[in-house]
């Protein structure tokens, strides 16, 4: 789960926002303790910390005195409006890149898009035509 | 916050014919777990003997808790310092050696120690002499962390110790700091093992230390670019090159520097491919570099470890 692509701490903060945005960690409810993470992830306490704390410092999640860490009200789309930014930088522009470099037409590449987005709702239903495609 | 616990100043520790330190500065930190890495015979047990007051500098100043930890029992009580080849009396079982730390250790958490025992399967009545390398090495785990000493030195304690039995030892080491923070300082060679427990890394290398530095601000401050040689070479100009490989017109090239997003979206544009270095490959870069060898023998021994990691 943890690889040496980037710090650790962004790694923790960005898990975090997955479960936010899959809604495996709702608002208002309760985030592990850094220490159940540092465990869970076989990493420094103190790297736990400062994921967690980022997300703290961007208002992601808050902190009630002596209970824990909680996700703030309103963070999923803060979460979701950050990551659509980041999602042209990420997955658009390379996407463009290499269809570029492979003669792809936008026209081609709109065709592939679509396909795909249907793919994906039949992601569990339908299978065996996916496979087909 | 970051109160210093162990100062070293110019520390030089010479054998007959050897530097084993060569003007060693080292400031290390309260509650936090040090990496403390190198190659065999780089220095590492000879910088911790002298820390521990184990062993006598050549020349230079070493401080614990600010004062020399010579015969000095108050400084002393507060060190735990696992050595690797760790001798006990003859006759001792694991229970007497725990009994032993147990009244030198004032934190000592005797329930602690009997939970591990069971943990890493110890026979807590056979005598030392008897045991196997692996348990020999879960009886000085189990007292290093036990003692919960406020200055803990782990030397290599792996040694036999199976990959089941490491697990348990990084499990509970992490666990319990984050219960009881403490200065923990671990020497190893298993570096790809520990290296997401660290919070700071110290490389030394023939008596030097090499690099010094936050985990976190290692962890991608290296990139390995590769494709074709002629466009790595051009992308890379005058960057702080640490390892060049090349395969036909194909070049792979490690450089000891960041690249900001930019220069990120630039490499991809040129069709080259980016790869994160581990701890382990920048250590292992860092000190052949140093070495200023390209032996075959040396060269096997990267593409070994590069071959482990996939």
């Amino acid at each position: 789960m943890i690889d040496d692509s980037k710090p650790i701490f962004m790694q923790i903060a960005e898990l975090i926002e997955n479960g936010i945005v899959d809604g495996t960690m709702p608002e208002e409810s309760q985030v592990p303790s850094t220490n159940e993470f540092a465990a869970f992830h076989r990493i420094n306490p103190a790297t736990a910390a400062k994921g967690v704390n980022v997300l703290v410092d961007s208002g992601i999640l808050y902190k009630r005195r002596g209970i824990g860490m909680f996700v703030a009200t309103g963070a999923r789309a803060q979460v979701i409006a950050r990551r659509t930014e980041e999602f042209f930088e990420q997955y658009v522009k390379p996407l463009t890149l290499e269809a570029r470099k492979l003669g792809i037409s936008a026209e081609q590449l709109n065709t592939m898009i679509e396909r795909s987005s249907g793919l994906a709702q039949e992601t569990g239903t339908d299978k065996e035509r996916s496979a087909a495609l | 916050m970051n109160d210093t616990i162990v100062e070293a100043r110019n520390l030089f520790k010479h054998y007959k014919d050897l530097n084993a330190l060569d003007n060693v500065n080292l400031n290390l930190s309260t509650n936090r777990i040090y990496g403390l890495l190198g190659r065999n015979g780089a220095g590492k047990t000879t910088l911790m003997s002298i820390l521990t007051a184990q062993a006598f500098a050549s020349s230079g100043e070493a401080l614990v808790f600010g004062a020399s930890a010579y015969e000095n029992d108050s400084v002393l009580s507060r060190i735990c310092f696992i050595r690797e080849s760790q001798k006990y009396p003859d006759d001792f079982q694991p229970q007497h050696a725990f009994r032993s730390a147990a009244l030198f250790y004032k934190d000592w958490d005797q329930q602690f120690a009997d939970r591990l025992a069971e943990d890493f399967q110890l026979p807590l009545k056979r005598r030392i002499k008897k045991l196997s390398r692996g348990q020999l090495s879960a009886v000085g785990v189990i007292i290093g962390l036990a003692s919960r000493a406020e200055l803990t030195f782990f030397d290599e304690p792996y040694l036999g110790l199976d990959a089941v039995a490491r697990q348990l030892f990084y499990d509970r080491l992490v666990e319990d700091y984050a219960d009881h923070p403490r200065t923990i300082i671990l020497s190893s060679h298993l570096i790809d093992e520990v290296a997401n427990l660290l919070e700071h890394v110290v490389v030394i290398d023939r008596g030097r230390i090499i690099m010094d530095a936050d985990a976190e601000d290692i962890r991608g401050s290296a990139v390995t670019v590769s494709g074709s040689a002629d466009t790595v070479d051009a992308f890379l100009m005058g960057r702080k090159i640490l390892h060049r490989e090349t395969l036909g017109s194909l070049a792979s090239v490690t450089v000891d520097e960041a690249l900001n997003s930019r220069e990120r979206a630039e490499a991809l544009e040129l069709g080259l491919e980016l790869s994160p270095v581990s701890l382990q490959q920048l250590v292992v870069r860092k000190t052949m570099a140093g070495a200023g060898t390209a032996a075959s023998g040396a060269e096997n021994f990267t593409d070994d470890v590069m071959e482990a990691r996939r």
